[in-house]
């Protein structure tokens, strides 16, 4: 039996501590001079795919895909830190990439690896859209497991299990198939200072989307970004009859 | 010779740990100078296994942020994406 030969997706988000703003023009979230982190679903799935290897599942390699700006290299190298045995990059600075353009991208990365694996974080933590996942199984036309808590895998078997309401359903497909990681799932190592020296040996492939086939042109337009009304503060009664009016004017009494 | 093997382990440690305070909730600027005032502390010992000692509880600090970086980051997005559960 051949070994698994994972694919790990990751983004470049805002991070998941600083508060978002919104940017003048109301268009877009605003992301200059903001930190930025890897998606924590994300590291969840290279958590899982190097946990695999711990666990004594043959994986021939794992491999690292983002595409974006210059900078989401950083984010590849964390995950090399993690464990992450090779990264590509696909470099793109003006297009921000759609679920379906990426998912259309992941497909030809597969396909050109010889991938069998696909572990994915569920949603990234800016977008929130989580389809990239669902996407690329249809694409692929690969079993699907989402919102994964648990992974097994023994021989070309994967066991998923999945919280669902109520309690955990478990899902048993045949290799090659997609997962997208749940919170749940694991505990993300932190990328420790020596193993970022030692990612920065590892292979990193940069490429461009013209070397790959695909369509990748906007399909949603974002009319309008606005924030949350604040939240309105609580006042201060000065007595029991003060409260009762107070509460006759919200129509609770 | 052992001495300054130890002396090496000892600022890998250090080194460590700054690179960790970097995320530290607190801000850097309020982690280094503590970091720094733990070390120079003990910057006289000269037994070495009580030298050992200390960069055992280096190793011990430094496991202790990895677990409440991960605490806090699980804690934001549970609140955030987790709440009905």
């Amino acid at each position: 039996m051949s070994g698994l030969r994972i694919l790990v997706p990751v983004k470049r988000v805002i991070d998941y501590a600083i508060k978002p703003r919104v940017n003048k023009a109301g268009t877009a979230v605003e992301t200059n001079g903001v930190k930025h982190s890897m998606n924590p679903f994300d590291e969840l799935s290279i958590e899982q795919a190097v946990r695999l290897r711990e666990a004594k599942v043959p994986v021939e390699d794992i491999l690292v895909f983002s595409a974006g700006p210059t900078k989401s290299q950083e984010t590849i190298r964390t995950a090399m830190a993690m464990g992450a045995d090779r990264g590509i990059h696909v470099v793109e600075e003006k297009i921000e990439l759609e679920p379906l353009g990426v998912a259309k991208l992941l497909k030809q990365v597969v396909e050109k690896e010889n991938r069998n694996l696909v572990i994915l974080g569920k949603q990234s933590i800016d977008d929130d859209a989580g389809q990239t996942g669902q996407m690329l199984a249809g694409l692929l036309g690969w079993p699907q497991a989402t919102q994964a808590s648990k992974v097994t895998i023994e021989g070309e078997q994967c066991t998923v299990t999945r919280e669902v309401d109520g309690g955990v359903e478990t899902l048993k497909a045949k290799l090659p198939m997609i997962i997208t990681t749940d919170l749940r799932l694991n505990e993300p190592r932190y990328a420790s200072l020596p193993n970022i020296m030692k990612a920065k040996k590892k292979p990193l492939e940069k490429k461009t989307l013209a070397d790959y086939d695909v369509d990748v042109s906007k399909r949603m337009k974002t009319v309008k970004v606005i924030e949350p009304p604040p939240r309105q503060g609580g006042g201060k009664v000065d007595d029991v009859d003060g409260m009762i009016s107070k509460l006759k004017e919200l129509g609770a009494i | 010779m052992t001495s300054t093997n130890l002396r090496y382990e000892v600022i890998r440690i250090y080194k460590q740990l700054l690179h960790l305070g970097r995320d530290y909730p607190l801000g850097y600027a309020y982690f280094r100078p503590r970091l720094h005032k733990a070390f120079s502390a003990k910057a006289d010992l000269t037994d070495e296994n009580e030298i050992r000692r200390g960069i055992e509880q280096a190793e011990f600090v430094k496991k202790e942020i990895e677990a409440l970086y991960y605490l806090k980051r699980y804690r934001a997005l549970r609140q955030r994406y987790d709440k009905t559960t």
